[in-house]
């Protein structure tokens, strides 16, 4: 069972590692004349692999780190301070983060259209150029158009988890900190967030996950073929650029080598993540 | 997507406004703007672009709108669009069992299996934990990853299905992903080998919560393991399975990336997710019409979105 599983996944390191002159001599399926790394610098040089990943950073770090601010922002307000609306607006987030994203695509494609964003000029990385805010006064075809949606729709399921692991944390704390003086701005930040760092470190894993692997937002959202995270951009080079299947396999395994090192490094995060909540409170 | 949310404990409502009332009293009115501010600025993003968007939609499902221009009275076209939706568009009931079967495979097929490979790897035998690392590792994957490396399986020619099993030589071609009578199936594979090893993860959470002394009582009365199973972990475990089976209606109610990877869902890959983005926003910006089938989705996925949120925000009075 387990090596069905791996089987996928050795086949394409193995079709990546093979040039396709070897392939197409050999066979497909049939024992390597010669194994190299050919294929991956091919992507790498001309399918501009490293800019589609400094796209993808561009839009995940930020995203993550905003989501999990606004949405440890809402689970301390909600689980800490008791007012009317705290269950309601828990729900909201929620109940957002479990729709499917093609239900509000429509109207938002719409909305990204026409909001007017302020163009602030573009930093410069040698031959990369990232705008700032915008480059078309739209948040259509922008990178912080991405960001935004994705800090939106993750705030739901960050907000959750965190307001699940949160109610785990003693108001006591936060009433003594209130007596002796602090705000709760400071509060949140110098007293129940580093409490939370577990929790924090759990859902940045996943949240960076998610984000990297999101295929739809960039899809619809992005329309300049330099923007585009690599998730997409692999979906653009299917049929232009991949001309043989062990090119695939070779663009296929760089595009989710990232994940894997994270998963690889981070994995109790991961795990806790997901699971994060059904066996607390 | 994996983003479904997995947790659960109920909200402790009663527990908070107890506390909570307590230290409303210390707030001072600097504090009470900025607990305004930290909810109204999340939320209002959130009501802006999840909620907003989510009831646009239903009132555009009765529009004729083209996305040009204002929505104007004479854009309204009442029930028209889903007329045409469930008589007229050849698409729609094709793309609508699709999801039905996406959602059966999931839920008979690959969700059975994670569950069966939690309870398996839910004993304590050797090399448990790498296991769980080789069935969880195609979860981290993005599904267009998944996609591709399932067409290097599939491909006719070049696949290594139709080679390994002699087909390419013997000249009968199995096109997996072209033919459309398949190729629903060959995609529902692919997509299950992540979907196992996500529901694998949140069972085995499950299972390592179940207080080990009900096991033990079990067996000292003499239950089988398959009887302990069904009787005592199963009924204990109930508030997972809800969420196991609310992941699971909403990833097949998802479904997207990986059909618009293979052949950007069409010849029998047809979804409604793939329907509503390729009538209103790609190919005919016929918005109207495009949201109707929008709110179809919406309503069903109300189902276990409802189901998820009475469980677990339950108060525990």
């Amino acid at each position: 069972m387990v090596a069905v599983w791996l089987f996928p996944l050795f086949w394409a390191v193995y079709s990546s590692l093979r040039p396709i002159s070897d392939t197409i001599q050999r066979g497909y399926v049939s024992w390597p004349g010669t194994l190299n790394f050919d294929n991956y610098t091919t992507v790498w040089t001309q399918a501009e692999i490293p800019y589609y990943y400094l796209n993808t950073l561009v839009i995940v770090v930020p995203g993550v780190i905003l989501t999990l601010l606004l949405a440890s922002m809402v689970a301390f307000c909600c689980t800490q301070f008791s007012w009317k609306f705290n269950l309601i607006v828990l729900m909201l987030f929620t109940a957002g983060n479990l729709l499917p994203p093609q239900v509000i695509i429509v109207p938002l494609y719409w909305i990204y259209l026409h909001t007017p964003i302020a163009m602030l000029g573009s930093i410069d990385i040698s031959k990369f150029s990232f705008a700032l805010f915008s480059d078309n006064n739209l948040l259509y075809d922008q990178y912080i158009g991405i960001i935004l949606i994705h800090v939106v729709f993750q705030t739901g399921f960050a907000t959750f988890v965190l307001s699940n692991y949160m109610k785990t944390i003693t108001k006591e704390i936060t009433e003594s900190a209130l007596v002796d003086g602090a705000n709760v701005l400071r509060i949140w930040w110098s007293v129940v967030l580093p409490l939370c760092r577990p929790a924090l470190a759990a859902m940045a894993t996943l949240l960076f996950t998610f984000m990297y692997n999101d295929f739809f937002w960039a899809l619809i959202l992005l329309k300049s073929s330099d923007k585009r995270p690599i998730t997409t951009a692999l979906n653009n080079l299917q049929g232009q650029f991949f001309v043989d299947n062990n090119l695939v396999a070779a663009g296929a395994l760089l595009a989710c080598i990232p994940p894997i090192i994270v998963y690889i490094l981070l994995q109790k995060h991961f795990v806790a993540g997901l699971t994060l909540g059904s066996t607390k409170g | 997507m994996a983003n479904t949310t997995p947790s659960l404990a109920p909200v402790r409502a009663q527990e908070a406004s107890e506390a909570g009332a307590l230290a409303a009293t210390l707030l001072t009115r600097h504090d009470k703007i900025l607990i305004v501010l930290m909810v109204g600025v999340p939320l209002t993003l959130d009501l802006l672009l999840i909620w907003g968007p989510t009831l646009a939609s239903v009132v555009l499902s009765f529009t004729n709108w083209d996305g040009i221009g204002s929505v104007t009275g004479e854009n309204f076209v009442g029930f028209k669009n889903y007329q045409f939706m469930l008589t007229g568009y050849t698409l729609f009931w094709p793309a609508f069992t699709h999801n039905l079967i996406w959602l059966a495979w999931l839920t008979f097929i690959a969700t059975p299996l994670g569950m069966f490979l939690a309870v398996l790897l839910d004993r304590e035998m050797r090399g448990t934990r790498i296991y769980q690392s080789v069935f969880f590792l195609p979860v981290v994957l993005s599904l267009v990853v998944v996609g591709f490396i399932w067409e290097l399986q599939y491909t006719p020619t070049e696949g290594f299905i139709n080679n390994a099993f002699g087909l390419v030589k013997s000249g009968k071609l199995i096109d997996w992903l072209g033919n459309p009578r398949i190729n629903l199936f060959a995609v529902l594979v692919a997509a299950s080998w992540r979907h196992i090893g996500y529901i694998m993860i949140l069972y085995l959470a499950g299972l390592k919560s179940v207080d080990p002394s009900l096991r033990e009582a079990a067996r000292v009365d003499g239950a089988t393991e398959v009887q302990t199973f069904f009787n005592v972990v199963l009924p204990v475990m109930a508030p997972i399975n809800v969420i196991i089976v609310v992941v699971t209606a909403i990833e097949a109610l998802r479904a997207f990336d990986i059909a618009f990877i293979i052949n950007q869902g069409k010849n029998g890959l047809e979804l409604l997710s793939i329907l509503i983005t390729n009538n209103s926003i790609s190919e005919a910006s016929l918005v109207g019409f495009g949201s109707a089938i929008a709110v179809i989705l919406l309503v069903i996925s109300l189902g276990p979105i409802i189901l998820f949120l009475s469980r677990t925000m339950r108060t525990t009075a």
